[in-house]
């Protein structure tokens, strides 16, 4: 019996210390957890409070320099006179300019690679390339448009040659966005669709692109508000620093809002400064709006899916 | 009333017109586009100019770039713009490439830009620098020598000099080295550089060991913020001011700039309208800009100068 007893007292001993020592490691995993969570907000609210201090800023400086006179004059030495409009307006051109060349073939590149590429060499070495684009520099773009697009095809510094250099330098975001809405499209539609008899162009057409229209849509939208912040490539082109006129065809010369902020921020003058922060409010309206749009597009896209 | 007013406006308008020294009734009618590219340091009085231009010739599209003095002769040399805004003379180089291309120029002066050297306003020790001490600062050599103000007079704080200036992509920079080195483009490499001399102003009034140079211009806008030290070139300390660049006894501190015009653009009516244009104002607008204006007999002899070369 006692050595019987003895034999069993060890054993709840154990489960004790076990107990204790498991609820010791609970203990510091959950602290673990909470730190790294903790951690992560912190990062999450330095980025966010940069970007608030960043645009209070902006705001302070530059909000009570926009007025409707702001947007519909001529740019001016005289820095209470002058005005975006030209500006304002050659990014809009830009960006429709941009939006109609990288667009369509951005999602055909997309669609090729998703639904006809056959595992090749040749493919693998393109769709490393592609991936390799997006790494590209935007001042290097800059300098192959301007001998391509503005010497070798004549557009010379206009809206036109700098709108393909933008095309080019966005198409990998719109293609890799292509490929990545055209992977989420369910099979069961593309498989209805080849059970009643349809062809594989006539199920890209009907099924496949309206399907991924959202997402493509919204890859092409955030890359459309990245190529409208872009200067570098366009400095290159020879877009201008003073245009005195709202460009009326793809063919004439322009300016846009990074050119003309660029251009003010180097002014001695203080009262260019306010101008500047007034003409970066307006750019990151521009960007905010299209952003707002990209995300309302893609909630009603995922919505339809389900 | 309002009638009234507007035709009273109206004669004024007839009234100024008719009293300008160019025949801007001709201007009026002209059309057509003027593509102007080259430096940012000639661009505010380019840009100026085509504002004002856009009054008396309201049909002519003035267009201006800033790709550098160097980038716009580059344009310039291949035909592809009218005019260069150049903040120093053209190289052989670029001449010969646009006697290459058949491209025949002529050069304008229109205004001076001079360098101001600037120290903090609490730097009470500096009373004025000779061109000497400047070279003996900026040279290549100095790199890991001159580190401290003691470095260069004994007797100035034993304290780490800060030194500021505009990168080397600048003419400014070109022009400053040229100056002071001996040698364009060659200087130390251990300063503080931006192409946003608004930087460069931030800096010097932050930092009471500092010391930097840039445009005059930016000088003039700052003033209370920065201390301006006058230059010994041995002939007295000389304080720039619009007074001692435009009577050239600020040097070696101060320099002319110019337009660079093509012959065959300026067979044309709108470019020719604008040149003559341009050198009738340049001497007040580069004063409005920061500049400072060239003697007026200078403007005279550019416009001659211009007239027998479009002859």
């Amino acid at each position: 019996m006692n050595n019987a007893t003895d034999t069993l007292i060890p054993a709840p001993r154990t489960r004790v210390t076990d107990l204790t020592q498991r609820s010791h490691t609970a203990r510091r995993n959950h602290l673990i957890d909470q730190t790294f969570k903790y951690l992560g907000v912190a990062a999450t609210f330095i980025g966010l409070i940069v970007l608030a201090y960043f645009i209070i800023d902006i705001a302070i400086d530059g909000i009570g320099r926009i007025d409707w006179d702001f947007l519909t004059s001529l740019p001016s030495r005289k820095a209470e006179k002058a005005g975006i409009l030209p500006a304002w307006a050659g990014s809009a051109w830009i960006l429709a300019l941009t939006a109609i060349i990288s667009l369509p073939l951005g999602v055909a590149a997309g669609v090729y690679f998703e639904e006809y590429a056959k595992e090749s060499r040749m493919n693998h070495l393109l769709e490393v390339n592609i991936a390799n684009l997006a790494g590209v520099p935007s001042i290097i773009y800059g300098i192959l448009g301007l001998e391509v697009f503005g010497r070798l095809m004549g557009f010379g510094e206009s809206l036109l040659a700098g709108a393909f250099t933008l095309a080019l330098l966005i198409l990998p975001i719109i293609i890799v966005a292509t490929r990545e809405a055209i992977k989420a499209v369910p099979s069961t539609l593309r498989e209805a669709s080849y059970g009643l008899g349809a062809t594989k162009w006539q199920t890209i057409k009907w099924q496949v692109l309206p399907a991924a229209s959202g997402g493509i849509l919204t890859g092409t939208i955030l890359s459309l508000s990245r190529a409208v912040g872009e200067t570098a490539p366009l400095i290159v082109i020879g877009a201008l620093a003073y245009v005195p006129f709202v460009p009326s065809g793809p063919m004439d010369q322009f300016t846009v809002l990074p050119m003309q902020i660029f251009n003010w921020t180097s002014r001695p003058q203080a009262a260019f400064l306010t101008n500047a922060a007034a003409a970066i409010i307006v750019l990151l309206l521009i960007t905010f709006i299209m952003n707002g749009i990209a995300i309302y597009l893609r909630n009603r896209w995922q919505k339809n899916l389900k | 009333m309002e009638a009234k007013q507007i035709l009273l406006g109206a004669s004024l308008m007839l009234l100024a017109a008719c009293g300008g020294q160019t025949s801007k009734n001709n201007d009026a009618a002209l059309t057509g586009n003027v593509k102007i590219d080259g430096s940012s340091t000639v661009y505010p009085i380019t840009e100026a100019i085509a504002e004002e231009y856009r009054v008396v010739a309201p049909n002519v599209k003035v267009t201006v770039g800033v790709s550098g003095t160097g980038g716009g002769f580059k344009k310039f040399s291949r035909g592809e713009t009218d005019i260069n805004d150049a903040s120093r003379p053209i190289k052989t180089s670029e001449a010969e490439a646009c006697r290459g291309n058949n491209i025949e120029y002529v050069s304008l002066m229109i205004a001076y830009d001079g360098l101001a050297v600037v120290v903090n306003p609490q730097n009470d020790w500096v009373d004025y620098f000779t061109v000497e001490e400047l070279k003996k600062i900026w040279e290549p050599s100095a790199e890991g020598k001159i580190m401290k103000w003691s470095d260069i007079r004994p007797k100035w704080p034993n304290e780490r000099i800060n030194l500021y200036g505009p990168d080397a992509a600048s003419g400014t920079y070109d022009y400053f080295t040229e100056a002071v080195v001996g040698e364009s483009g060659k200087s130390r490499g251990d300063f503080t550089n931006s192409s946003d001399d608004n930087v460069l102003v931030q800096g010097i009034a932050t930092d009471k060991y500092s010391l930097g140079f840039f445009g005059l211009a930016y000088y003039e806008e700052n003033m209370s913020k920065l201390k301006v030290i006058g230059v010994d070139n041995g002939k007295g300390v000389v304080i720039p001011s619009f007074e001692s660049v435009s009577n050239s006894s600020y040097t070696p501190l101060s320099r002319p700039v110019f337009i660079y015009v093509s012959k065959a653009a300026a067979q044309r009516p709108e470019v020719k309208g604008f040149v003559n244009f341009y050198i009738d104002k340049a001497g007040s607008i580069s004063k409005d800009v920061g500049y400072v204006s060239l003697p007026a007999e200078l403007y005279t002899k550019a416009k001659e100068e211009f007239g027998t070369f479009t002859r």
